[in-house]
């Protein structure tokens, strides 16, 4: 009864104009609120992803709007030996940089899934390399990897005197590429181990306690609870790893632009050299275009890969 | 009885026994020392990079004479020639409008878009909602020739302006991702009841569910802060000028210069440059790792 009196007066209170009622027109509303988003969306995401392809069948420079080339660009892309040379660095990279993260970033989550004093600030802690700006922290890795003033030279040579001569981190190209994919890792560990710590947590204790009754040991607890109730979050994260690894820039452009003889250039410092820096928009959009195969095969692997496992296993079983 | 297991777990170490996690030895071996390393390993850049902004140049070059891990003489040159001889307070400041800017857009326009998504319930509702989360796998490696063509032809190059609307297409995805999580967890009853009381759909926004979903926001909020702080290719390809330059851009372009690398100040710039980042950080460090979990939906 009080409930009507009270909806009764509060209509009358209000006289809706048209265009409160306008508001409340739920077609009219789905499509003003879906505007702002999708527009942006569409306007600079959707329009450029298409004429980005489009870009990579002309031959558009800067200043000058390119004609259609057709395959040009590729056929002559598949002869440089420089596209070849990125798309090997881009593919090493990604496979030993998304191992090396997962590999540490789980035993780190492990580690991190005990309990201990501290551990919400030791977790806070740990989150701090994905915070802080990767060019800046790319800058310090830089300066670690100095030839003449390395720190890690200087504890090698000078203290544990394990080696006569400075190491030559940047200089040459296989320190060079190992160099940067170890900074890599260092980046990419904490949001590999924050993400898979937050899948752990959701593991049931009970299924360790069973186990543990039935005399499982820690290597079995981990390969038969801990890994298979892992693998749909795996398979997430490291769907995003590889592709943020793959199409990386700003730690290769930060510390080595490509050097040394071009040997660490990843697709994407190889498209900005030749698109932004050469002013080659269309060969530039054709190494970018050049990634998504790339991209959408190891999305497919990893995430159904992955994902497959779950299903075989059955994954109704919580 | 603990003990007596600890050490028959230390004698046979083949057949680890699960009381065995609990001894002191074991522990302080298989979780605290491997943690320790972590921590180092992942601090050390951070802390070199703080203890070589405050080093004199003498200090620098010469690991002789001065022990590298420590400052023996403390300097502020490297701040002071930072501040005062650089453009990089104007760095700074373009930064931050750049990055409040584009996350205000963000928030904006995917607090709307998550309401309509998940609130307003359409036909067809669950693929848009798909395909915002879509955009958010194209990475801006692919994007940036085309968008700087985009961005000439808007007549915004070298302007601030481009990154605040560009931002918005790694940032409306996941804010509104991060929003949709949230919203699910505000029971429907609570707008139903306003429904039936009379109240329009915005005001049902405007009044219970943006009040709800506040620690939302302000998850997706320092998030999106944070990425447009640290973002980088955007900044580098759009903005010409030094004085339009984000800090990372900037450090990076404007301060390496010539074969002899001026380390106390790059190393100052990139300490200050991290600073706002890592303090936000600290202020809401919950909230940083429940959104990067997803954690939100409990």
């Amino acid at each position: 009864m009080s409930v009507t009196t009270l909806s009764s007066l509060a209509l009358a209170q209000r006289q809706p104009s048209w265009l409160v009622r306008l508001f409340d027109y739920k077609p009219f509303l789905i499509v003003m609120c879906l505007a702002p988003a999708i527009g942006l969306l569409a306007v600079f995401l959707t329009y450029p992803l298409g004429l980005g392809i489009w870009l990579a069948f002309t031959d558009t420079t800067i200043g000058r709007s390119g004609v259609f080339v057709g395959f040009e660009n590729f056929q002559y892309l598949l002869t440089d030996p420089l596209w070849w040379n990125a798309v090997f660095y881009s593919v090493v990279y990604t496979a030993i940089a998304t191992f090396g993260k997962f590999a540490l970033g789980f035993w780190l989550a492990l580690l991190l899934n005990n309990h201990f004093p501290f551990k919400s600030l030791l977790r806070a802690i740990v989150l701090l390399p994905w915070i802080v700006p990767t060019v800046l922290s790319a800058l310090a890795f830089w300066w670690i990897y100095d030839p003449q003033f390395s720190i890690i030279s200087y504890l090698l040579v000078d203290v544990l005197h394990w080696r006569e001569t400075n190491i030559d981190f940047l200089g040459s190209p296989w320190p060079a590429r190992f160099s940067l994919i170890a900074a890599n890792i260092w980046r990419g560990i904490p949001f590999v181990a924050i993400s898979l710590l937050a899948g752990l947590q959701t593991i049931s204790p009970s299924l360790y306690e069973a186990a543990m009754l039935d005399g499982a040991s820690a290597w079995q607890r981990f390969r038969y609870i801990t890994f298979p109730m892992m693998m749909p979050i795996l398979a997430i994260v490291m769907t995003f790893s590889i592709i943020f690894t793959f199409t990386d820039f700003q730690l290769v452009y930060a510390i080595t632009r490509g050097g040394p003889g071009n040997s660490t250039h990843l697709l994407a410092t190889l498209a900005f050299q030749r698109g932004i820096a050469g002013g080659e928009l269309g060969e530039g959009a054709a190494i970018a275009v050049s990634m998504i195969p790339f991209l959408v095969f190891a999305t497919v692997f990893s995430y159904f890969g992955l994902a497959r496992r779950k299903w075989q296993q059955g994954e109704s079983n919580d | 009885m603990t003990d007596s297991v600890a050490q028959a777990s230390a004698v046979a170490k083949t057949a680890p026994d699960t009381m065995a996690w609990d001894s002191g030895l074991r522990r302080l071996m298989m979780i605290y020392l491997p943690l320790a390393c972590f921590v180092i390993i992942l601090l050390f850049p951070f802390y070199w990079m703080a203890i070589t902004s405050f080093k004199p140049n003498a200090e620098l070059m010469n690991f002789k004479e001065h022990n590298p891990f420590w400052i023996s003489s403390p300097t502020l040159a490297h701040v002071k020639h930072l501040l005062f001889d650089t453009a990089y307070p104007r760095w700074l400041w373009t930064t931050m409008l750049v990055a409040i800017g584009s996350t205000t857009l963000s928030l904006l326009a995917s607090t709307l878009a998550a309401y309509a998504i998940e609130r307003l319930r359409f036909r067809g509702s669950p693929y848009v909602g798909l395909g915002i989360y879509l955009a958010y796998l194209v990475p801006p490696s692919i994007l940036f020739i085309p968008l700087a063509t985009v961005v000439v032809q808007f007549g915004l190059f070298d302007s601030p302006m481009a990154l605040i609307l560009v931002y918005p297409t790694f940032l409306v995805p996941f804010c509104t991702w991060l929003l949709i999580g949230y919203f699910k967890s505000i029971p429907y009853e609570l707008e139903e009841c306003a429904l039936v009381d009379g109240a329009t759909r915005l005001q049902i926004l405007r009044r219970i569910t943006l009040p709800l979903a506040v620690p939302g926001l302000i998850s997706a909020g320092i998030f999106s802060f944070t990425l447009s702080w640290n973002e980088f290719i955007y900044a580098l390809a759009f903005i010409q000028s030094g004085a339009n330059k984000t800090v990372p851009v900037a450090i990076l372009t404007e301060l390496v210069t010539g074969d002899v690398y001026q380390w106390g100040a790059l190393m100052a710039g990139s300490l200050l440059g991290s600073l706002p980042v890592a303090i936000f950080y600290s202020l809401f460090v919950d909230y940083y790792v429940s959104s990067l979990t997803g954690a939100v939906k409990e």
